[in-house]
């Protein structure tokens, strides 16, 4: 499937999308299909501080727990509520659904992202193992 | 637990599928140097009737009928027949994990009821399937609150068991988990200026034992408050699981760890025991150990599924909230056995007698021996402290097929001479009369033991 060019990926599968000093992260469409039923999303408080390939969070579904890798650092500024209540949304639509929105520390890690086309290269890579 | 052989005849035929002559052709990719080549050294193999014989020997070499004043986080409560008789059903002796829950509503209804009544009786809001016993349940609720917190270090009450304390002590330093100790007072409850000298921020919980390893009720609201106030949060650890017949459960703890062996669990030479951890519904991905949870199937019929698991062992490993991947399910059972045949009313009763054989004894005993720690209310423990060493009380004791109290010097050797008694609705008001009466003799003794030998003196200076 085509990803949004509108953002920038991690070989963790989260996505980053930029609007001048602030970022908002999600899970991609492949990371959503690999996990299953998502039944939980563990995301951390307003105010936390992010630091890129650390982990953040945590995704369950109902085979496994899976860690949420920090694409950038920052400080988050807005964690999204439905996640809460309707964290299947994730599953239905991964890219329209945002976990984190943050303020950048440092954009200038972005430039070590994968693009769309990049990513989708990665992950037919890994599908195909 | 029956024990199916096969014949020469089955062992020919299986030997014969897969193409060889004997048992011992199947070790032939061993290599002759490191093949045994002789029997091993063991007896002779026994008739059934050489058997039963042996072992009915073996036993009768034990103590029987004895009254014991023991306690110390494993008591002697009675257990309803009944226990025995259910628990021996082939559908729950052999009964496996209920990974498939399908073909195991039984045990995970049966699994299910035992958290519920947890929860009534500790007034938590969720209860695990059951741990190992008291002391690793303890250990696994504090490691609980360092990954809740994100803090690491550990203050732990002295009047924590001490051999909970051990037990914590070797996940700590393996783990990079500093523990600091804090004492108690002369009424036997935790230190509350020891405590808040002992907290810092990096402090992740407050760990005490109510009642404690002496038998006594700490103040856990105070002890709460004090944590709470820090951001540290608050494990109690309960060793006497029928103290909540009678003694208000610790509500402002975070996170409970008990020992439920005193509900029908036999003493067993120390096990197998039953801990389990009781909690917040909002700590519930933490909590380790496994988890029933009702719900409703595809035609809304209700059924119970083991839940959570994503969080255990065999799938999360290293991140996992333990590295314990089981229950004592037939263990637990017997509890829920018992927390049933008792039932509420029941179970007060039990605690309403517990208490009063122990509160009588103190007071006997009060009479010839010291009690320390009277200042705060007790459950069915108590200390003594006599002129002898107790080691010696026992040894008389013994000859009158009684068990005495624990002698703490090994723990607590400030406390001297002293022993914790423990008496349950099983001790008889003679058996404590008994003891009394020979804790009497014994301080006579040394009390004229040490007249003789001031007269001695006196004796020696008019002879000079």
């Amino acid at each position: 499937m085509p990803y949004p060019t509108d953002r920038k990926y991690t070989k963790e599968h989260e996505w980053i999308q930029v609007n001048g000093n602030s970022a908002t992260i999600g899970i991609t469409d492949y990371a959503q299909q690999s996990l299953g039923d998502i039944v939980f999303v563990e995301t951390p408080k307003v105010g936390a501080e992010l630091t890129a390939g650390k982990t953040f969070g945590t995704v369950e579904s109902v085979k496994a727990v899976s860690d949420l890798f920090a694409p950038a650092s920052g400080t988050v500024t807005e964690v999204n509520a439905d996640l809460a209540t309707s964290p299947e949304k994730v599953n239905t639509d991964a890219h329209g659904s945002w976990m984190v929105k943050l303020t950048l520390k440092n954009p200038g890690e972005l430039d070590g992202l994968l693009s769309a086309a990049d990513y989708e290269k990665f992950v037919a890579e890994e599908a195909g193992h | 637990m029956r024990y199916l052989p096969k014949s020469p005849a089955d062992r020919e035929a299986m030997l014969k599928a897969i193409g060889l002559r004997s048992v011992d052709d199947l070790f032939a990719p061993i290599p002759a140097e490191y093949r045994l080549t002789r029997d091993l050294n063991i007896p002779r193999q026994m008739a059934e009737s050489e058997i039963v014989d042996f072992f009915r020997q073996r036993s009768r070499e034990n103590g029987e009928g004895y009254t014991s004043f023991l306690g110390a986080g494993a008591y002697a409560h009675y257990r309803p027949v009944i226990i025995d008789s259910l628990i021996s059903r082939g559908e729950f002796l052999t009964a496996y994990t209920p990974y498939q829950a399908e073909i195991s509503q039984g045990t995970l209804q049966s699994i299910f009821e035992f958290q519920t009544m947890i929860c009534e009786l500790t007034g938590m809001e969720v209860a695990n399937a059951s741990m190992y016993d008291g002391s690793t349940a303890a250990a696994e609720a504090v490691m609980m609150a360092v990954r809740l917190t994100g803090r690491r270090s550990v203050v732990v009450a002295r009047s924590l068991h001490p051999e909970y304390r051990e037990v914590l002590a070797t996940y700590a330093t393996h783990q990079g988990m500093p523990l600091s100790v804090a004492g108690f007072n002369d009424d036997g409850r935790l230190n509350l200026k020891e405590l808040e000298k002992a907290i810092t921020p990096e402090t992740a919980c407050v760990l005490v034992q109510s009642p404690n390893f002496f038998g006594t009720i700490e103040d856990v609201a105070a002890v709460a408050e004090i944590a709470h106030r820090h951001g540290a949060m608050l494990v109690v650890s309960i060793a006497e699981a029928v103290s909540l017949g009678i003694v208000e459960p610790p509500r402002e703890a975070d996170v409970i760890a008990m020992e439920a062996q005193s509900f029908g669990v036999p003493l067993g030479f120390g096990g197998p025991y039953c801990g389990v951890i009781a909690t917040r519904e909002k700590y519930v991905r933490q909590m380790p150990g496994r988890l029933v949870g009702q719900t409703v199937d595809k035609q809304g019929r209700r059924g119970f599924v083991l839940t959570l698991a994503t969080r255990e062992q065999h799938i999360r490993r290293e991140k996992a909230t333990s590295n314990i991947c089981t229950n004592q399910a037939l263990v637990a059972l017997m509890v829920n056995i018992f927390m049933t045949v008792y039932g509420k009313v029941g179970l007060k009763e039990l605690a309403k007698q517990n208490l009063a054989k122990t509160a009588y004894a103190a007071a006997q005993f009060a009479k010839h021996g010291k009690i320390l720690f009277s200042g705060a209310p007790r459950f069915n423990e108590f200390v003594v402290q006599t002129s002898e060493d107790p080691g010696a009380i026992n040894s008389r004791l013994l000859g009158h097929k009684m068990v005495g109290g624990l002698p703490l010097k090994k723990f607590y050797p400030e406390l001297g001479n002293a022993a914790l008694w423990c008496c349950t609705e099983l001790t008889t008001r003679s058996a404590i009369d008994t003891a009394a009466g020979l804790i009497a003799e014994s301080e006579r003794s040394m009390r004229s033991s040490s007249v003789a030998s001031s007269k001695e003196e006196d004796v020696e200076e008019v002879a000079r």
